[in-house]
């Protein structure tokens, strides 16, 4: 004979059970009607990548070209650093063994750059915090080439819009001209005064202290000034296209 | 203003509005701390708004204008209407001891017209921990730009620390407000309607 009685407790669990799987769903509904940047169309979404563009213009407004991050003693570089990629470590390629780096769009001298010439201009060093979309940050030590100093080596139209970096790892970013512009934003030859290794980005990745880390390219293969919106890998997915420290 | 009334529309409007914003900056909040947990532990994704990381932080910096626009309106409000100095204070150490241990007790009556000592205490903290939120906000938002605000708060790490204390102090501020709501639901009335009486 079943009585009632005897299952009440695991009657009771079913029934909460049955409550929080109603409860988890009502969030993955919220997924589904698109407030998660996932959709172009939902009610939500069109809401969110709108304000996202409105973001942009009041981080863009807030960048003072002359405001520099803040700079740290070579005591407090943060070891072991932090890889960080759209992949993991372990498939990191070293740069093509006819790696040049190109230079494309508004700009006077098309000529590929080697590494040795990338060298022979002026260098500029810095000790910064780097810090990640996800929140965390660790301090680093950099020195390459002001992206100014190089802009204007390849006769770039300093007027233009943006400047925007394609990856030999299938990355890609693209910066305003002003943060381009900004003193500390240097084309990076160097990690921890020595030339970049495959992890940190070799032969030559972007440096900027004042915008989160993910605009900071590694593997640059292609440097393009223009006025389009290119936007990136991570800002097509809704990640903030200013993104500014 | 009549006579009966309680809470005045502007502070009804701002309490909805905060509340709906601020509750929006949470969920968000802990999607963004998904992506990088301070604790050993992560939220459930299902718990927050977005799902993953870049549509958190785009609830987040979407949500923050509505906080910080509603947050100055009854800022002002309060200070020039002398709301706070009328409803918050004198706030005592004596009053707050003497008043939790009643509500501790369920000795102390609840009176619509005015806030007893812990309601003081509890309204002023919360208030302090919203604008410190903000403030710890901006200043891991904009470690450069508001250079200054993060080295006040001593740096971005421990700004973003602070910030997710923070939440953490409001979070348990809403789970004892709503409990107490519950309890004395007349509240509810006053903070829709304006009255706690028909």
């Amino acid at each position: 004979m079943i009585r009632l009685a005897d299952h009440r407790t695991q009657l009771r669990r079913l029934e909460r059970r049955h409550f929080l799987r109603r409860g988890l769903s009502l969030g993955a509904l919220t997924m589904l009607t698109g407030c998660d940047l996932s959709t172009h169309d939902g009610f939500f979404d069109r809401i969110l990548w709108a304000m996202l563009r409105f973001d942009d213009r009041v981080q863009a407004a807030l960048f003072n070209p002359h405001r520099l991050a803040a700079t740290f003693r070579p005591d407090q570089i943060t070891r072991p650093f932090k890889f960080n990629a759209y992949y993991p470590i372990s498939q990191v390629k070293p740069p093509p063994s006819d790696w040049r780096l190109e230079v494309d769009g508004l700009i006077t001298d098309n000529t590929p750059w080697t590494l040795d010439r990338l060298r022979g201009l002026p260098q500029e060093a810095q000790i910064t915090r780097h810090i990640c979309v996800e929140g965390w940050s660790q301090i680093g030590q950099w020195s390459g080439v002001p992206l100014k100093i190089f802009l204007q080596h390849i006769g770039a139209d300093l007027r233009a819009r943006y400047v925007a970096f394609d990856c030999f790892d299938d990355y890609a970013s693209s910066i305003d001209m002003a943060s381009a512009l900004h003193p500390q934003t240097i084309l990076a030859l160097d990690f921890e005064q020595s030339p970049l290794s495959p992890p940190w980005g070799a032969p030559v990745r972007l440096r900027i202290p004042t915008k989160l880390g993910f605009k900071n390219p590694k593997y640059i293969s292609t440097i393009t000034v223009t006025n389009d919106y290119t936007g990136g890998y991570w800002e097509d997915q809704g990640y903030d296209w200013f993104s500014g420290s | 203003m009549s006579a009966r009334t309680t809470h005045p529309a502007i502070l009804r409007i701002t309490h909805w509005v905060g509340a709906a914003a601020m509750i929006t900056m949470i969920l968000s909040g802990w999607a963004i701390y998904d992506a990088s947990p301070l604790l050993p532990f992560i939220i459930p994704p299902g718990l927050t708004l977005g799902g993953w990381l870049g549509a958190g932080i785009a609830w987040h910096i979407s949500a923050m204008w509505v906080l910080m626009a509603d947050g100055l309106v009854y800022l002002a409000w309060g200070f020039v209407s002398r709301h706070f100095a009328r409803a918050f204070l004198p706030i005592t150490l004596g009053a707050v001891l003497h008043d939790l241990a009643g509500a501790l007790t369920f000795r102390l009556a609840h009176d619509s017209d005015r806030y007893n000592a812990v309601q003081r205490l509890l309204y002023l903290l919360v208030v302090a921990a919203g604008v410190l939120l903000v403030l710890t906000g901006l200043s891991i938002w904009k470690p450069v730009q508001f250079g200054t605000l993060t080295w006040c708060f001593g740096g971005y790490d421990i700004a973003r620390r602070m910030h997710f204390a923070l939440m953490c102090c409001v979070v348990a501020f809403l789970l004892i407000h709503v409990t107490l709501v519950a309890l004395v639901p007349k509240t509810l009335r006053a903070m829709v309607l304006g009255s706690a009486r028909p």
